[in-house]
């Protein structure tokens, strides 16, 4: 296990009347994109904002490499952030240079272009170009400073699937460079797609944490047989098996795959479209936090 | 050094490309200017100007019949030199000295002056000494150009920082700068010296296009003139600094702009004399920037004034940059 490249202890983040941050450990190893997840308002911008150095906790402490955040962590870190605006009237080039112009070490900016794919909007005004073009092009400025750590604050929120997932190409190339990402994000598919480790946070504190597979076994230890609802509840009920109903279908939930295939068969229920489906992220998110997504 | 290079090459370029702005700011003062020259071109002033050596009081003891003569603006002086440069160029129609034996003085080339010399003789006999002085008229053109082109100044210098500064700060853009490795008084400084760059270069415009139409009075020199024009420019953007230094709100920014550039516009002197105003409002006066900026310039274009006389307004707009931009930078907010 390699040494983390940031710690935080006991964060605490208090505003009138509310604690947005309510004792967070957290310890992130070298080289993996972790995910911070939760509801609205449970306190995720606040958390990466301390991580990021942006705001200062009311108490608890933060180390990146060991030491205290410093004049070394500006140089070191990239940062994309939820909402942000750029200088007008600036091509995306200029925008590039006059951000390459901040830092002491930095990426060449033809190998930051060929990476974000900019190359077809280098010298358009940076208000005259897409979504999904400035999403890259924000990525591309949190990694003009060639940075070992990086953070991306819902990156990908408000832009069509398509653009989405060229995005999360992108951030797996970057990762792919040895580069530890911390990640928020609405999208339960994006954290699977993405995150190595995640952690759930509900009203300021951490409620699940891990890897997606080992969260997902610890919270569901079993599987959903989705069978169309042509056949009654009650005709399952009387067979020992749980079944509630999802739209069109119904769903059992067991533990014992083939026993229970084996006792729907034996009592001549119909299984031409029957779906096994596994749990999601999506599913363990509302498990732990009683809520559903709203992007 | 690169750092703030490259932001002050940023603003340049965001203000140079804002072709509409850029557009304003060169057409606005200098339909200004053309606009006065025609309005008061031939204008005639009701109110004789009398300044007073010596004391209005006694000057009420040994010529009431002058004193109570309607019409007449009577304006106390302490110092006589200063006293006869106004009637010199025309600036005050008549000087009466009263602090020893009776004196007067008046501009031999000024009708007012002729006509008050006939009212004091009307009025009080030939009690009173004649002198007179020789000087050109300073015409309404040359004395209101410093003021208005200072008061654009003060405008572009408070709200063209102020209100993009308050904006980059609503938008996020600050946030993201703060991310990185910029220090808030490069970034500042950076903005300073934008906008000081591109208000001499407008106002070195906008002055070369007026002069051609109406042909300025200059008596002085044009690099104490630059140098006055610069540090009062860095001292009214050091204001707008310091306004936008905390604030996120356009509403709030625009309120503290207009409470600081209203009274400035009014007792700066931009529209009108403030000789003969109340003492206190004078001295109110001398704590803009403008004012000294004002003053500086008309006395190097309209009396030749040099550096060395010009010095306690240099001091002043120099120490009042260095102070607001010092505050500016020490309560400075990303967020």
């Amino acid at each position: 296990m390699t040494s983390p490249i940031i710690t935080a202890t006991n964060l605490v983040r208090q505003y009138p009347g509310v604690r947005a941050v309510d004792g967070i450990n957290l310890s992130i190893p070298r080289g993996i994109c972790f995910g911070l997840l939760g509801p609205n308002g449970a306190g995720k911008t606040t958390t990466i904002e301390i991580l990021e150095g942006i705001h200062p906790p009311t108490s608890g402490s933060v180390l990146y490499k060991g030491e205290p955040l410093g004049a070394r962590y500006r140089e070191e870190v990239g940062i994309q952030f939820q909402h942000t605006a750029l200088q007008e009237f600036l091509t995306v080039r200029e925008t590039l240079e006059l951000f390459e112009q901040l830092y002491q070490q930095t990426m060449p900016i033809p190998e930051l272009v060929e990476l974000c794919s900019l190359a077809d909007i280098l010298e358009r005004d940076t208000r005259k170009i897409s979504g999904g073009q400035r999403q890259r092009l924000l990525l591309a400025l949190a990694l003009i400073n060639d940075p070992d750590l990086i953070f991306l604050d819902e990156p990908t929120t408000g832009l069509d699937p398509q653009a989405r997932r060229n995005f999360w190409d992108l951030v797996k190339l970057v990762k792919s460079r040895a580069k530890t990402i911390v990640l928020t994000t609405h999208y339960m598919e994006e954290a699977y797609a993405l995150c190595d480790e995640i952690a759930i946070m509900d009203k300021g504190r951490i409620v699940s944490q891990g890897t997606p597979a080992q969260l997902l076994s610890e919270h569901f230890g079993d599987v959903v047989l989705q069978i169309p609802n042509v056949d009654s509840v009650g005709r399952l009920a009387e067979l020992g098996l749980n079944a509630v109903q999802a739209g069109d279908m119904l769903e059992i939930r067991t533990n014992r795959l083939h026993h229970t295939l084996q006792q729907l068969m034996e009592n001549g229920i119909n299984l031409d479209r029957l779906r096994i489906r596994a749990w999601t992220l999506e599913d363990l998110f509302i498990n732990v936090t009683g809520k559903k997504l709203s992007p | 050094m690169k750092k703030f290079l490259a932001v002050l090459h940023a603003r340049n370029m965001e203000f140079l490309r804002d072709r509409s702005a850029l557009a304003w700011n060169l057409a606005m003062p200098f339909l200004l200017v053309i606009g006065l020259a025609f309005t008061f071109s031939s204008s005639n002033k009701e109110i004789y100007k009398i300044g007073i050596v010596g004391g209005i009081e006694k000057l009420h003891s040994i010529a009431p019949a002058l004193q109570s003569t309607k019409y007449i603006q009577f304006i106390p002086y302490d110092d006589l030199d200063t006293a006869i440069g106004k009637v010199r160029h025309h600036q005050m129609d008549m000087l009466i000295d009263v602090s020893g034996a009776p004196k007067y003085w008046v501009n031999s080339s000024s009708p007012n002056g002729y006509l008050l010399e006939r009212i004091i003789w009307g009025a009080e006999g030939s009690r009173f000494e004649r002198q007179t002085v020789e000087g050109a008229e300073i015409r309404y053109v040359d004395w209101f150009l410093p003021g208005i082109l200072g008061m654009n100044m003060m405008f572009a210098c408070l709200f063209g920082v102020g209100f993009v500064i308050v904006r980059y700060r609503k938008n996020g853009f600050l946030k993201r700068l703060k991310a990185t490795p910029l220090g808030a008084f490069q970034f500042l400084f950076a903005q300073l010296v934008s906008r000081l760059l591109l208000i001499l270069v407008i106002t070195t415009i906008v002055y070369t296009g007026c002069n051609m139409f109406i042909g300025f009075n200059m008596q002085g020199s044009y690099w104490t003139l630059l140098l006055v024009t610069a540090l009062g420019a860095t001292s009214l953007i050091s204001i707008g600094l310091l306004i936008a230094a905390h604030t996120a709100s356009e509403e709030l920014a625009g309120g503290m702009l207009n409470i600081v550039t209203w009274p400035m516009m009014l007792l700066s002197g931009a529209w009108f004399s403030l000789e003969g105003a109340q003492v206190w409002v004078q001295k109110l006066a001398l704590i803009f920037p403008l004012t000294h900026l004002i003053s500086a310039a008309r006395a190097i274009m309209n009396e030749g004034a040099t550096l060395s006389q010009v010095m306690p307004h240099v001091w002043v707009l120099a120490l009042t940059s260095v102070i607001f931009i010092a505050i500016g930078a020490y309560v400075f907010k990303w967020e």
